[in-house]
């Protein structure tokens, strides 16, 4: 990607996240009440946004051999396995990440 | 006054000085390995200001994405903020000018939790508080990125598989929301639909259409799951507050 384009890319994240903040104030600020279809989807949709962007993340896994999925896998239900054991955020990510790399580097 | 707003919200402010370092340390590691220095981590870290969203923008980068999809995927992952600027109207309404644009810019999960649920020690005032809490999470949150950044280039580690962050902090994101949401029907949707548009359409192309399909059904399931939460009687922007997802 070059200078131009990565600068563009990070201003419309800079935009986009900033509207997400702002719409509220911008639409109800003087009273009224948001669409209820609305404030459903802000309830139901960020499992459901979560849940796709893992799977995103997963998404150059392989089946041809133990070292596309394995690495993943055991990383994986380490993260979970750690976070609903001592619900550490960091020590779940970094106990996971570091996991991982040294299974991508030594292991695999 | 400005003093001593500064030392009653710093306290109220150290688990996340904890954790914007960490999370911002990881994610200046990974742009770093993704080829971008620790100006860029500076930059994206003052104007983006979304761990989530950040994280994201470093695939989004490396993978070269189109304008307009960096647009929809950062919306709908943001979908959230939604609910969490509906309920500081209220806490907001008497702030004017750039304070009350500074507060909105930077109502992260974390900055939420602590500002929606501050006790403004007894002689300050209040909304020199809530700057403070706010301007402190973001240079938190900045200072981590950066030190990402430059420790990446300056220690020469192999970095593969540093990238696995992302994937360990969303699945954390969905440990806290899986135990929190009474119905787990939008999560098991989330990963039939992209499974299924991965395998249709690559995974260059896979995020659009499983996107639709995921808005689409949940709005045809809106009466069985707004059934679901009423059984529940779980208080709206509950289960978000107590997330802890990065900002």
């Amino acid at each position: 990607m070059t200078t131009a384009g990565a600068v563009a890319s990070i201003a419309v994240m800079a935009a986009v996240t900033f509207l997400t903040r702002f719409l509220p104030f911008a639409l109800f600020d003087r009273g009224g009440e948001p669409p209820k279809v609305v404030l459903y989807l802000g309830r139901v949709l960020p499992p459901a946004i979560i849940a796709m962007l893992i799977i995103y993340c997963l998404r150059a896994t392989s089946f041809a051999s133990p070292d596309g999925w394995a690495p993943q896998l055991i990383a994986g239900a380490a993260v979970v396995a750690l976070h609903v054991w001592k619900k550490n955020n960091l020590l779940s990510i970094f106990g996971g990440t570091i996991l991982y790399m040294v299974l991508v580097q030594a292991v695999f | 006054m400005k003093q001593s707003a500064l030392r009653a919200a710093f306290p109220a402010t150290v688990p996340v000085l904890m954790g914007y370092l960490a999370i911002g340390i990881a994610f200046g590691l990974m742009l770093n390995a993704a080829g971008y220095n620790a100006v860029w981590a500076f930059f994206m870290s003052l104007t983006i200001y979304a761990g989530s969203g950040q994280y994201l923008g470093v695939t989004l980068l490396s993978t070269g994405a189109a304008l307009a999809q960096v647009a929809l995927l950062i919306f709908i992952l943001h979908v959230r903020h939604l609910v969490y600027g509906l309920s500081m109207l209220e806490k907001f309404r008497d702030i004017k000018g750039f304070k009350k644009f500074y507060l909105i810019f930077s109502l992260t999960d974390e900055t939420y939790a602590l500002l929606s649920s501050a006790q403004v020690p007894i002689g300050v005032d209040a909304h020199s508080y809530y700057l403070w809490v706010a301007v402190l999470d973001h240079s938190y949150w900045i200072i981590g990125s950066v030190i990402g950044g430059v420790a990446g280039a300056l220690i020469k580690f192999n970095t593969e598989g540093i990238d696995f962050a992302m994937t360990a902090l969303f699945l954390v994101i969905a440990v806290e929301q899986w135990q929190s949401y009474k119905s787990h029907l939008p999560v098991l949707l989330g990963l039939g639909a992209t499974v299924a548009g991965l395998l249709l359409f690559g995974p260059e192309k896979m995020l659009i259409p499983a996107l639709c399909v995921i808005i689409v059904a949940l709005l045809l399931l809106r009466v069985k799951l707004e059934k679901a939460e009423e059984q529940t009687a779980a208080p709206v922007g509950q289960a978000d507050e107590e997330r802890g997802d990065a900002p």
